[in-house]
């Protein structure tokens, strides 16, 4: 199947605005994993037949990691720069598939000038919903033991915690908590940076933590909503050697699948 | 001669009232060396998030045990000060359970409540006293919980349970008195617990009991007068500040951190220099970042005099729980720590801080600790009053960034790779789009 991924600038040409921006983040644009993700949700998007562009080679690093490493400056210059593109079309939504973008453009942004409707794709996912625009059937995962783990820049941060859950009851599948979740949930250690990083000395790496917990309630599948949380949770599971009996998905990625699309 | 007790109480009672307040006026003035923050917007929704957090301990719950027994000290408390005040203006007046007559049968209501109370703090003191020394909690024996901050929980504790014992005594003894018609001992009190305590005295002539009454009546006040200075010295001051310090917590989302003002105005002038230069130039800030408790906020500050060490971040925090050197506890009592250092150094010369040669940054907390921090935020939702230590982690992260480049060299590299091709990895900014038609 052929993406249909219209960018702003195509747009612009032929006069016509999309109703929302697809702001797909450098991991969901660059990193294997990741850009599965990116697929996954513009498959829904295709679907759904909704009005919506990205912007292409004009996207650039929203300028999270570097605040978080302590560079301010070249935070703010990324900030702006991307706020005088989203500006130069006339943007006023947005929906992404990682929470750091997602948090970056709707927390910080604003004091810098730039004022849009951030959502999350699973918020943006769960309105398709209520629109009717999207059903999700449950089938493939009938019976299935799904376990969330909580993007801290969507729980704690955002205090997002039940858009992504409610996509996952959709599925009839049995959505099963961990021993630390929603306000509690523990990091999977990619944040504030650690990502592009090794981690300073310790006993245990945070993700092996993290994956341990997950393990513990049995999952068929360990349900992501972030693309950094989806590495690091499947590199523990690698660690674990679970491989093959258990899956770590984005809910975007269960949706597709659910769907057949 | 007759007025001796009167005035030697009343003494006691301006002098460690005195000293008191002097040291809330040291740490008043030591959290205003902290930077200018705004927290003065919202009043309405500031109340209402005191009244909830502090007040109403709606975070202490959280963990169901620790958070019903400190309810219960917390009850204890703020109730049994109530009997404080006459126990201050008996000291006063000389007289002897003024409120006995006034009150009437509400006063017995009273003294048995206060009573059950003081029970009910005990039992809770000695379960604290038990999680942390026998059960031995792991979030009490990490590192930074070696030598003062251990013996002053225990000696807190210890305090407690003295001034409880005290108090039941007090009653004991006097309750005997009352029953032999002892003068000036007027019947006044019901003792639901203290009656357990009264066959340890009823053996002893009525003179030993009336030295024995008046003697823990001198040692629960005094207890009192000692513990109120002990606060300054603890860990304790949480009985206090934690309204404050919840009046004043950040009440934006937890996601959104500070952007520097003062960089956004040099931003807008290399990016816009027209529009930028209309608006008003800001002086520059000596540096970027914090690397002392002047950088900080004063809300910062207060946080650090507020924390009562109890390590619920540090027990949910990433990067403490995988054997990391970070907890985010350490951040707070080092904080605090150099802000006393800072604050005698100020005593010492005249309320003129004289260069020490030393730093928050380094001297106390070490670039591997700020490193380590997944900016989760855990450790700030787990604050039952709102103490927010990941704000000096990444000021002090700035620091070392923007100031000494002394970010981790892998960090070093995912920044110039956003500079260079607007991404955290090595790739060109114009394969942004290639996913689209990659299988």
């Amino acid at each position: 199947m052929t993406l249909k991924v219209p960018t702003l600038a195509q747009l612009a040409v032929e006069g016509k605005k999309p109703s929302v921006v697809f702001w797909v983040g450098c991991a969901g644009s660059f990193d294997d994993r990741a850009k599965k993700i990116t697929k996954a949700f513009v498959k829904i998007l295709n679907k759904t037949q909704t009005d919506f562009a990205v912007l292409g080679t004009e996207e650039t690093c929203t300028g999270d990691p570097a605040k978080r490493a302590g560079n301010e400056f070249l935070f703010q210059m990324q900030a702006q720069q991307n706020i005088a593109t989203l500006d130069q079309y006339g943007v006023d939504k947005i929906v992404t598939t990682c929470p750091h973008c997602f948090n970056t453009l709707k927390n910080e942004y604003p004091e810098l000038g730039g004022n849009y409707k951030v959502l999350h794709h699973t918020q943006f996912l769960k309105d398709l919903i209520k629109e009717g625009t999207l059903s999700i059937e449950g089938g493939n995962f009938k019976g299935k033991r799904i376990t969330f783990h909580d993007p801290c820049y969507l729980g704690r941060a955002n205090q997002v915690y039940e858009a992504p859950r409610d996509l996952i009851k959709k599925l009839d599948a049995e959505l099963v908590e961990m021993k630390s979740c929603k306000a509690k949930g523990l990091c999977c250690g990619a944040g504030g940076a650690q990502m592009f990083k090794d981690a300073e000395q310790g006993d245990k790496e945070i993700n092996i933590e993290r994956t341990e917990e997950a393990l513990d309630t049995q999952p068929d599948i360990i349900a992501a909503a972030c693309p950094f949380c989806n590495t690091m949770m499947t590199d523990g599971i690698k660690n674990k050697e679970k491989e093959d009996s258990v899956k770590v998905m984005d809910i975007a990625e269960l949706i597709v699948n659910a769907n057949d699309l | 001669m007759a007025y001796l007790p009167n005035s030697i109480f009343l003494v006691l009672l301006v002098f460690s009232v005195g000293l008191f307040i002097r040291n809330l006026n040291r740490i008043r003035r030591n959290i205003h060396l902290g930077k200018a923050v705004n927290r003065t917007d919202n009043a309405l929704l500031r109340w209402k998030n005191m009244l909830r957090v502090a007040f109403g301990q709606s975070k202490m719950v959280s963990r169901p045990i620790a958070g019903f027994l400190h309810l219960i000290v917390y009850i204890g408390f703020v109730l049994i000060n109530i009997e404080l005040l006459e126990i201050i203006l008996d000291g006063l007046l000389g007289s002897h359970r003024l409120f006995a007559p006034l009150l009437g049968s509400f006063y017995n209501i009273l003294i048995a409540s206060f009573e059950i109370l003081a029970f009910l703090v005990l039992l809770a003191v000695v379960f604290f006293w038990t999680r942390r020394n026998l059960v031995k909690l792991q979030r009490f024996w990490k590192p930074e919980m070696k030598g003062w901050p251990k013996s002053d929980a225990d000696n807190i504790l210890y305090f407690e349970i003295a001034l409880m014992l005290l108090f039941l005594s007090m009653n004991a003894t006097d309750a005997l008195l009352q029953k032999a018609a002892f003068p000036n001992y007027i019947k006044a009190g019901v003792f639901p617990i203290s009656q357990f305590l009264t066959p340890l005295f009823s053996s002893l002539s009525t003179e030993t009991l009336v030295i024995l009454e008046r003697s823990f009546w001198w040692m629960h006040i005094v207890g009192i007068f000692i513990f109120l200075n002990y606060l300054y010295y603890s860990k304790h001051l949480h009985i206090l500040l934690a309204f404050p310090n919840t009046y004043y917590a950040n009440l934006e989302a937890k996601g959104k951190f500070v952007v520097n003002p003062h960089i956004k105005a040099e931003v807008q002038l290399m990016m816009n220099p027209e529009a930028a230069s209309s608006e008003t130039a800001t002086t520059p800030p000596d540096k970027f970042g914090a690397t002392d408790v002047f950088d900080l906020n004063w809300v910062q500050l207060m946080n650090a005099y507020s924390c009562t060490e109890c390590g619920r971040c540090s027990s949910v925090c990433p990067a403490n729980l995988t054997g990391k050197k970070l907890s985010p506890r350490a951040i707070m009592m080092k904080t605090r720590d150099r802000l006393e250092e800072v604050g005698k150094n100020l005593n010492q010369n005249n309320g003129k801080f004289a260069a020490d040669g030393k730093q928050l940054l380094k001297d106390y907390i070490s670039p591997e600790e700020l490193w380590a921090c997944t900016s989760c935020n855990a450790c700030v939702e787990a604050c039952p009053i709102e103490i927010d230590p990941l704000s000096i982690i990444m000021d002090m992260r700035q620091y070392l960034t923007l100031e000494e480049s002394a970010a981790p060299a892998a960090l070093n590299s995912m920044m110039s790779n956003i500079e260079n091709n607007g991404a955290p990895w090595p790739f060109s900014n114009q394969d942004r789009l290639q996913w689209v038609n990659e299988e």
